[in-house]
């Protein structure tokens, strides 16, 4: 079972930065509605990307230095990460088939 | 896929919960199909002050948790999948979703109303990086910032105020020169010394580089051509029925809405709508939710007389 990750500022470079796979990051906040719709779904592209693709989420309320950094303005945004760069972002809610459309997109 | 349902409800905001809390009650067999967040647009409400029994108001996330509860009390099945398709066959009613087809008897259309798009320059480019549709969601990266919120309805309005506890100014841009909003949200939002108002203006492009800096406005009246510096705007330019999978099994009036009778019955038998979605519907959580109720026993009323 793969699990989406919780990353935070102290671990974000060693979790995703330097991750050997590309990694989606979530960036949300608790007092967002669609970020809570964004979660489940996540879950369970965490499964089906097994292997080809790190999930993890990052609480922007907490751990507001990458949110900073990464110009975050809006949650929930998804960022795909590549060999420690930017390379995809996916902002606001999207039902699972079109994220899915959406990441494939980007991962290839 | 064997299962046919009584009644399959489309969409999980109040009208389609309630939908469903009285189908579920009348022990009819019952899914719910909703894309993404039960409780609908109230979800992205900070609060909610016109649902009645809330002396005090309740977040709109929280009521439509609520509502999404009490629907689930009496056996309702829910499932999270995008409708694409609505089709009548020998089964009877199939729906088309991104997680299979689903067949049911009678079939409850509440499937809400999306945000507009403003449809101008820099509005797709500069999402997330400063337009937003969302100011329960976003209003806190704005924090000491000037931000604009553009429309003049309820939403416009009070997504305004609550902007101003972030911001350092709002600026709300209408293309009237007076707010369609409620007599009470206009009156709130004229006492509050952070909004400033701008009439007759309508926004023709949302410019950058980077990030939303400012935007070129136009003056209807004067036609005078201007530019707003701000760090953010929120667009609340009205709502639009997602009905282009009905097309061609439903006539639909202009804006896409579907017209029904009293009873929230369609031109077809068996198939009801209810709340944003419907023609003529006064869009408002408990309008939707009373039409949801009278759609449920609209089916449940079909569904007896077709035994």
């Amino acid at each position: 079972m793969t699990e989406v990750l919780t990353v935070n500022d102290a671990n974000f470079e060693e979790m995703v930065l330097k991750a050997s796979t590309p990694v989606l990051v979530d960036f949300w906040a608790p007092w967002c509605a669609p970020c809570k719709a964004v979660a489940p779904i996540l879950d369970e592209l965490a499964q089906e990307y097994e292997g080809k693709l790190g999930i993890a989420r990052l609480n922007v309320d907490e751990e507001p230095v990458n949110a900073s950094k990464y110009g975050i303005s809006a949650i929930p945004t998804m960022l795909l990460f590549q060999q420690g760069q930017p390379v995809g972002q996916i902002v606001g809610f999207k039902p699972k088939a079109q994220l899915k459309k959406a990441l494939d997109e980007m991962l290839t | 896929m064997d299962t046919v349902y009584d009644v399959i409800i489309i969409g999980g905001g109040p009208a389609g919960l309630s939908a469903g809390l009285y189908v579920s009650r009348a022990r009819l067999s019952a899914l719910l199909i909703e894309k993404g967040i039960f409780g609908g647009q109230i979800a992205n409400a900070e609060h909610v002050e016109n649902y009645p029994g809330f002396p005090d108001g309740i977040s709109g996330y929280e009521l439509g948790q609520l509502m999404y509860q009490q629907a689930g009390k009496y056996g309702l099945e829910t499932v999270v999948a995008e409708v694409t398709g609505l089709e009548l066959d020998e089964r009877g009613k199939v729906v088309e979703t991104s997680e299979g087809e689903f067949v049911a008897r009678a079939v409850i259309i509440a499937g809400g109303a999306e945000p507009n798009r403003l449809g101008v320059p820099g509005e797709e480019e500069f999402l997330g990086k400063g337009v937003s549709y969302c100011a329960t969601c976003d209003g806190a990266f704005f924090r000491e910032q000037v931000v604009a919120v553009v429309g003049g309805g309820d939403s416009a309005v009070e997504e305004a105020i609550l902007l101003t506890k972030f911001a350092s100014k709002v600026v709300l841009i209408h293309r009237r020169n007076q707010l369609r909003a409620s007599r009470l949200h206009q009156e709130r939002a004229f006492a509050n010394p952070k909004i400033e108002f701008i009439w007759n203006t309508v926004v023709e492009e949302i410019t950058g580089p980077d990030k939303v800096r400012g935007l070129t406005v136009r003056n209807v009246k004067t036609g005078l051509i201007s530019t707003v510096e701000v760090s953010g705007v929120f667009l609340y330019v009205g709502l639009h029925p997602e009905t282009d999978y009905l097309r061609g099994l439903l006539t639909l009036d202009e804006e896409g809405r579907i017209p029904t009778t009293q009873g929230m019955e369609t031109e077809i038998p068996g198939i009801f709508a209810a709340g944003d979605i419907r023609k003529n519907s006064p869009r408002q959580v408990i309008t939707a939710a009373g039409e949801g109720a009278t759609a449920a026993l609209s089916a449940e009323k079909y569904l007896m007389e077709q035994q």
